[in-house]
């Protein structure tokens, strides 16, 4: 039988502000259950840091299965930590050791700002999903949802991309802080369905620009992204990217 | 005061389509002029705010998350119904309406129901333009499923992440407004008050989370798409920051709160684990389809589980109780949700649960891999069995899974009339917000289905009739007395929190107040819990008001104040729906009082006493509620007790 708690050595960054220094404080933390989700880890830290008078760590958190996105933790030197395909909040304690030194900073990439502790600001995201992330049909307009087939590999692939839940651990995995997967995934999943057609090149020429607008860096397909990914987008999406762009820049108009 | 529903005239196969027809209109000239502001943006919200951008009005849209697209309604699982009938089972308009009233065992407006089933195939047709990749079969057209215990197969999925497919297609229609500066988009942000001019809501006061500024934000009308309130509970399968706050403080402002109690207990979740959980995990229904659900027959066996000195696979077949297949022989495992749950508590009363809390029974998947192999149960539940395994260390193809039933989903909410308007002129609720279409039990597939056929295809039309009348309104000034009112009031309450300087976090008055609900306004309810209850609330929120501590500042980044105005509103609310528990002594759908059962333990309903939605109006801070009854009408559906024997 393992261990059912463990004590934990926690480095977290601290930083009052956008514009504030931040740094590491370090805190012990002891008789952590095994069955406790990293995040209720937190939480039991910052019941004892309000029960000491001091300010608990920010960080964000919200469905806490998987889905939103809205977690965003680098431990230990990984997005999302140690576990593959798997969020902040999905990640369990039994995956670490009893004694262990665990290390918690934010997302680090210059167009996600640090706004307190392990808060970050992705709304780059939304903004690139904004400049051509949708396809132009006003409520009212559709035909039949069988009017259209769609071959069942297709829709399976565009699923495979429409997973993303835009948590931004490819861009904070990567050393360029490149969006390339997460622009990718949208990109495709349009490009793979009929419905995505009519607005195709201009979609992506769109989307890319607005990317690099923000100031993402460029793909050096190191591959980090598809490594960190929690919800296993393939960095094949990043060829199709490539692929979709050239031929919007190159190709003749929509 | 007698509460008109404004539920249109003529048969109910033809009012929606009268009234659409005949609704007033706002010309294009003078949508212009409109503001609408929409607090919210999950299925309902993201809907609405792009459809009524689209039809020209401006738009401000409030989320409390980053980006609008992590709205909670991003975590449904199973599906979407829909009347299409593609499967040719015989699924129709009045078939999918029959099922909701019956479903929702007899407590919601049939002329809302109808209208609900009669625009859920527009909502497919829609979803799939938008490119939301639904599941399809090898012919290349749409695959549906059977869900919830349904006879048709009418339920629209994407593996098991169908509400993630259709709030990123609803935040695609979003983000289109927002690129063409129709929608302004606030995120970060939480409304903490509605502002009322002369009657009519005008406006909001919302926190900017960030520098923790108060905003006045004013517009024509205000719409409530804020979700449902099961985090009242502490421990259900809400997101963490999903709360109450705006829909409460339209409910002091005025808006009558219909059915509070009504409350989804979902039989399939993670049981829980230990004091630090900080919420419960929804394993899908589907599962239900194949895994049987048990407990040991002998309480001796389930202690020694319980303590860890036997495994399920040490009892053989006559020491187990499949205690749904005996009960309920017809329908077996697939009793709706309340029907499950209330079982599954049962056996755990008598000693029979499995966890070390004792609080769990077995969904066991071995006779179903026997019959079907491994393959098959795990191209159907794949993701789900990693889920399950990544949450607990238990393999669940090796030993049974363990649940238990967790709060899930509210059909209570703001009072809403056939227009989605609450009775505060101005002021409409949407979505899981409203008391909605799902009477006292929703169907599996169903809520995905209702936030969308609000925001799409209802409020676009019906805000209009309202809205008619204030095209020569202008623009509302934010400097009006009310905003600075309301202002005053928002942030004389912040600071009423940071002077307290007691010794208890927001968290832990949460965790206790989760606690009273869950032991008296949980699966069973009785008078004499209830009236304790109220007493027990009622201490809590005066210890809330004098032992709260808080860190750090009000002009800053500080999730702790946020938090603290979220329990404020989810105490008072708790002892809303305690009364509203105890008021109504029948049993319906997921309200169980221990007063009104059969002989054979079953769910009684009273139609002759208790056939009303209950409306209840805010009197103040110390003063009871007063109970208004809108009395529900049958016209078209005979009344007839449940049956699932």
């Amino acid at each position: 039988m393992s261990k059912e708690s463990l004590n934990l050595t926690l480095k977290v960054w601290r930083q009052k502000g956008s514009k504030d220094k931040g740094k590491f404080e370090t805190y012990k933390l002891k008789d952590v259950s095994t069955h406790a989700s990293f995040l209720e880890m937190m939480d039991v830290l910052n019941e004892s840091l309000i029960s000491e008078q001091k300010e608990p760590v920010a960080f964000d958190h919200d469905c806490r299965e998987g889905i939103c996105g809205m977690c965003s933790m680098y431990i230990n030197g990984r997005a999302h930590g140690p576990q593959r395909g798997t969020t902040t909040c999905q990640l369990h304690m039994r995956h670490f050791e009893d004694g262990e030194t665990i290390t918690i900073e934010p997302w680090r990439a210059a167009p996600f700002p640090v706004l307190k502790d392990l808060v970050v600001d992705r709304s780059a995201f939304d903004k690139i999903q904004q400049a051509g992330g949708y396809v132009s049909v006003n409520t009212g307009n559709a035909p039949d949802g069988n009017a259209v087939p769609i071959p069942k590999e297709n829709a399976d692939e565009a699923f495979n991309a429409a997973a993303c839940i835009g948590c931004g651990a490819c861009v904070a995995a990567c050393k360029n802080a490149s969006a390339m997967l997460f622009v990718s995934a949208k990109v495709s999943q349009y490009a793979l369905l009929p419905q995505g057609q009519p607005e195709r090149k201009e979609r992506v020429g769109k989307m890319v620009a607005k990317m690099d607008e923000l100031g993402f860096g460029n793909c050096t397909n190191t591959g980090a992204c598809e490594a960190e990914c929690p919800k296993g987008i393939s960095i094949t999406n990043i060829a199709r990217l490539n692929r979709e762009y050239l031929g919007a820049m190159l190709g003749p108009g929509n | 005061m007698k509460l008109d529903a404004k539920i249109p005239a003529g048969p109910i196969t033809d009012k929606w389509t009268k009234y659409r027809s005949t609704v007033r209109l706002v010309s294009p000239a003078n949508k212009r002029k409109l503001d609408i502001i929409v607090v919210g943006t999950g299925l309902a919200g993201a809907s609405a705010a792009a459809s009524l951008a689209e039809l020209g009005y401006k738009v401000k849209a409030f989320c409390f998350q980053d980006s609008p697209r992590r709205a909670h309604s991003i975590a449904a699982q199973g599906g979407i119904n829909a009347a299409k009938n593609y499967q040719n089972d015989g699924d129709s308009t009045y078939r999918l309406f029959y099922d909701t009233v019956k479903g929702g065992d007899y407590r919601a407006r049939e002329a809302n129901v109808y209208r609900l089933a009669e625009v859920s195939a527009s909502i497919i047709d829609q979803c799939v333009a938008q490119g939301v990749p639904f599941a399809r079969d090898y012919g290349g057209l749409l695959d549906n499923r059977s869900f919830g215990g349904t006879q048709v197969s009418r339920t629209f999925y994407a593996r098991g992440q169908t509400g993630q497919q259709l709030l990123l297609g609803a935040y695609s229609a979003l983000n289109r407004q927002v690129e063409k500066g129709q929608v302004e988009m606030f995120t970060r942000h939480e409304m903490v008050e509605v502002v009322m001019i002369d009657g009519k809501a005008r406006g909001i006061i919302a926190r900017n989370l960030i520098t923790g500024e108060l905003e006045r934000h004013s517009a024509h009308a205000v719409v409530i798409a804020s979700g449902g309130y099961g985090n009242v509970f502490y421990l259900s399968t809400n997101a963490m920051g999903s709360n109450v706050t705006a829909a409460w403080k339209a409910h002091k402002q005025g808006a009558f709160f219909g059915n509070p109690c009504f409350t989804q207990i979902h039989p399939t979740c993670l049981p829980q684990s230990g004091e630090y959980q900080s919420k419960l995990t929804l394993m899908s229904e589907s599962l239900r389809n194949d895994g049987r659900v048990w407990v040991p027959l002998h309480k001796a066996d389930a202690e020694a589980i319980q303590q860890g000195k036997k495994v399920a696979a040490d009892l053989p077949e006559e020491a187990r109780d499949y205690f749904l297949e005996r009960k309920y022989p017809a329908f077996g495992n697939l009793v709706p949700r309340d029907v499950a749950s209330r079982a599954a508590k049962d056996v755990c009363d008598e000693g029979r649960g499995v966890a070390p809390t004792g609080l769990a029974v077995f969904l066991d998947f071995r006779d179903a891999i026997n019959r079907m192999g491994q393959d098959v149960i795990s191209a159907r539940y794949g993701n789900l069995f990693e889920m399950y395994e990544k949450i607990t260390g238990d393999n669940p193809y090796k030993t049974p899974m363990k649940i238990y039933p967790a709060v899930h989903y509210t059909m209570g909410g703001l009072w809403v009339d056939y227009n989605l308007m609450t009775n505060v002129p101005g002021l409409y609720a949407i979505g899981e917000a409203n008391f909605s279409d799902h009477g006292a039990n929703r169907l599996g597939a169903s809520a995905l289905m209702q936030g969308l056929a609000d925001g799409y295809f209802v409020l676009p039309y019906t805000i209009g009739d309202y809205l008619a009348d204030e095209i020569g309104t202008g623009q509302i000034n934010v400097n009006h007395e009310a905003f600075v009112a309301a202002e005053k009031a928002v942030a004389d309450r912040y600071n009423k929190f940071m002077s307290i300087g007691g010794k208890q976090s927001p968290e832990s008055f949460h965790r206790r107040l989760g606690k009273i609900m869950w032991e008296y306004c949980g699966m069973a309810r009785s008078e004499e819990g209830l009236t304790k209850a109220i007493s027990l609330i009622q201490d809590l929120r005066k210890e809330f008001w004098s032992d709260l501590r808080l860190s750090g500042s009000i002009g800053e980044f500080n999730p702790e104040l946020d938090k603290a105005m979220r329990v404020a509103d989810f105490i008072e609310l708790g002892e809303l729906m305690v009364r509203d528990a105890l008021s109504r002594n029948e049993s319906c759908g997921g309200h169980f009082r221990l007063e009104s059962q059969t002989e054979e333990g079953e769910a009684k309903r009273d139609d002759e006493n208790y056939a009303f939605v209950s409306a209840w109006e805010w009197q103040g801070e110390n003063a009871e509620p007063v109970l208004h009854k809108e009395n529900l009408e049958f016209d078209v559906v005979k009344l007839t007790q449940r049956s699932y024997k």
